[in-house]
C-alpha cells in the first residue's frame, strides 16, 4: 500500500530506509523468538480468552511488540464494546 | 596494577574484529600503556599478520594452557612499539584446545603487569566465542551499517547480557559517509537506533587500511588516516576521556560546497 502510494507521488524509498524497516522487524522476532504466525496465533488465543470475560471489537484489536532500549514488551490495545450496545443484545 | 580485559568480538566474521583489536592495542600501546594483544581465534589466526609479527612465532596460546611453555615465551614484542606484545593463536588446532576458565586464568596472569588486555575472539556464537568473553571486563561488539552485520552484532549483544558481561559497546565500522548521505547506507544513528547499546567507535572507510594491512603496520600509527584517527579516539574513550565522534556526515559534494559559501554570509 505504502509502496503504491509512493510509486504514485513518484517517490523512491531509499534503500537504508527500506534496510531499517526490515531490520527492526528481523530483530524483534529475533530477540524473542516468536515468528509471525505464533505472533498471531497468540492474538487469536487473546481475544478468544478476553472475549469470554467481556465483549471486545476483535476487528480492532492491537497486539504489537515495542522496543525500549533493549527490552521487548508485548503491547495489547483492545478496544471493549459499549456497554449500551451490549444491553441492546 | 591490575590491568582491563577488553574483548573484541562481532557475531558475523568479516566485520573487522581482529583489525579493530590490532589498532586499538597499537593505539593504546602508543600513548604508553603496556598493551598485549591475544588472538583467540584458535585454528584461523590472523592477528598476527594484521600486526606483522607472523615470522617471530615460536609458542602459541594452546602451548601456554598445556604447559608446554612459560606465558612470557608466548608473548611476541612489537617492532615498533616496546609496550605491545601479542600471543598468537594455535594455527592446526581448534576452538576446543582453550576453555573458558582457562582464559580467566591466563589473562589473570597478565592482568598483573599490563594496563590492558584485548582479546580478538573468534566469530560466532559457540566455544570460541564464550572462551573469548569469560575473562573480559569490557565488550567491544564490531558492526558494519549492513544487514547481516547488525542482526548478527544484535544476537552477540544479547548473549553478552546474558552472560552478565554487558553492557556491550558498540563500534561501527566502514561507514561510507557519502552513501549514508545518499541514503543507500544506514546511518550510525539508525545502526544505533536498532540496536540499542552505547556507541564507542564510529570507523569510516578508508583506503589506508588494506596498505597498512599488507606492510603489516597498524593504520592507528599512521597520522594521516581518519580510520587511523577513529582508532586513536577509542583508545581514548576506553581512558575515560570525552572524546567527540568524528564527523561523518559533513557536506561534501557541490551542495555542501555551496552551503559552505552560503553560510558565512547569510546565518552566522
Amino acid at each position: 500500500m505504502n509502496r503504491l502510494l509512493d510509486f504514485l507521488l513518484g517517490r523512491d524509498q531509499k534503500s537504508a530506509q527500506l534496510a531499517k524497516e526490515r531490520m527492526k522487524l528481523v530483530l524483534i522476532h529475533d530477540r524473542t523468538d516468536l515468528s509471525p504466525a505464533e505472533m498471531e496465533q497468540l492474538k487469536d488465543e487473546l481475544i478468544e480468552v478476553i472475549s469470554r470475560h467481556v465483549a471486545i471489537e476483535p476487528q480492532d484489536v492491537r497486539i504489537e511488540m515495542a522496543q525500549e532500549g533493549r527490552q521487548q514488551r508485548l503491547i495489547a490495545d483492545i478496544p471493549l464494546r459499549p456497554v449500551r450496545q451490549r444491553r441492546a443484545r | 596494577m591490575a590491568g582491563k580485559v577488553i574483548t573484541v568480538t562481532s557475531g558475523k566474521g568479516g566485520v573487522g574484529k581482529t583489525t579493530a583489536t590490532a589498532n586499538l592495542g597499537a593505539a593504546l600501546a602508543s600513548d604508553g600503556a603496556k598493551v598485549v594483544c591475544v588472538d583467540a581465534d584458535i585454528g584461523l589466526r590472523n592477528l598476527d599478520v594484521v600486526l606483522g609479527l607472523e615470522n617471530r612465532i615460536v609458542y602459541d596460546l594452546v602451548d601456554v594452557v598445556e604447559g608446554r611453555c612459560r606465558l612470557r615465551q608466548a608473548m611476541i614484542r612489537d617492532k615498533r612499539l616496546p609496550e605491545l606484545y601479542m600471543i598468537p593463536a594455535a594455527q592446526t588446532r581448534d576452538k576446543s584446545a582453550v576453555s573458558p576458565s582457562d582464559m580467566v586464568r591466563l589473562c589473570d596472569e597478565l592482568r598483573i603487569d599490563h594496563d590492558w588486555i584485548l582479546i580478538d575472539s573468534p566469530a560466532g556464537i559457540e566455544r570460541g566465542f564464550r572462551n573469548a568473553i569469560a575473562p573480559a571486563d569490557i565488550v567491544l561488539v564490531v558492526t558494519n551499517p549492513e544487514v547481516s552485520a547488525v542482526r548478527d552484532a544484535d544476537r552477540i549483544i544479547g548473549l553478552i547480557e546474558a552472560e552478565e558481561k554487558g553492557p556491550a559497546r558498540l563500534v561501527i565500522n566502514r561507514i561510507k559517509p557519502d552513501m549514508v548521505r545518499r541514503g543507500e547506507m544506514l546511518s550510525a544513528e539508525d545502526v544505533l537506533e536498532l540496536l540499542a547499546v552505547e556507541l564507542i567507535g564510529l570507523i569510516p572507510e578508508d583506503e589506508n587500511v588494506i596498505p597498512s594491512t599488507n606492510r603489516g603496520t597498524p593504520v592507528a600509527l599512521n597520522g594521516k588516516s581518519k580510520a587511523g584517527q577513529a582508532f586513536r579516539n577509542i583508545a581514548r574513550r576506553l581512558h575515560g576521556e570525552a572524546v567527540p565522534f568524528l564527523e561523518l556526515s559533513e557536506q561534501g559534494g557541490l551542495w555542501g560546497r555551496l552551503r559552505s559559501l552560503i553560510r558565512p554570509a547569510g546565518c552566522s
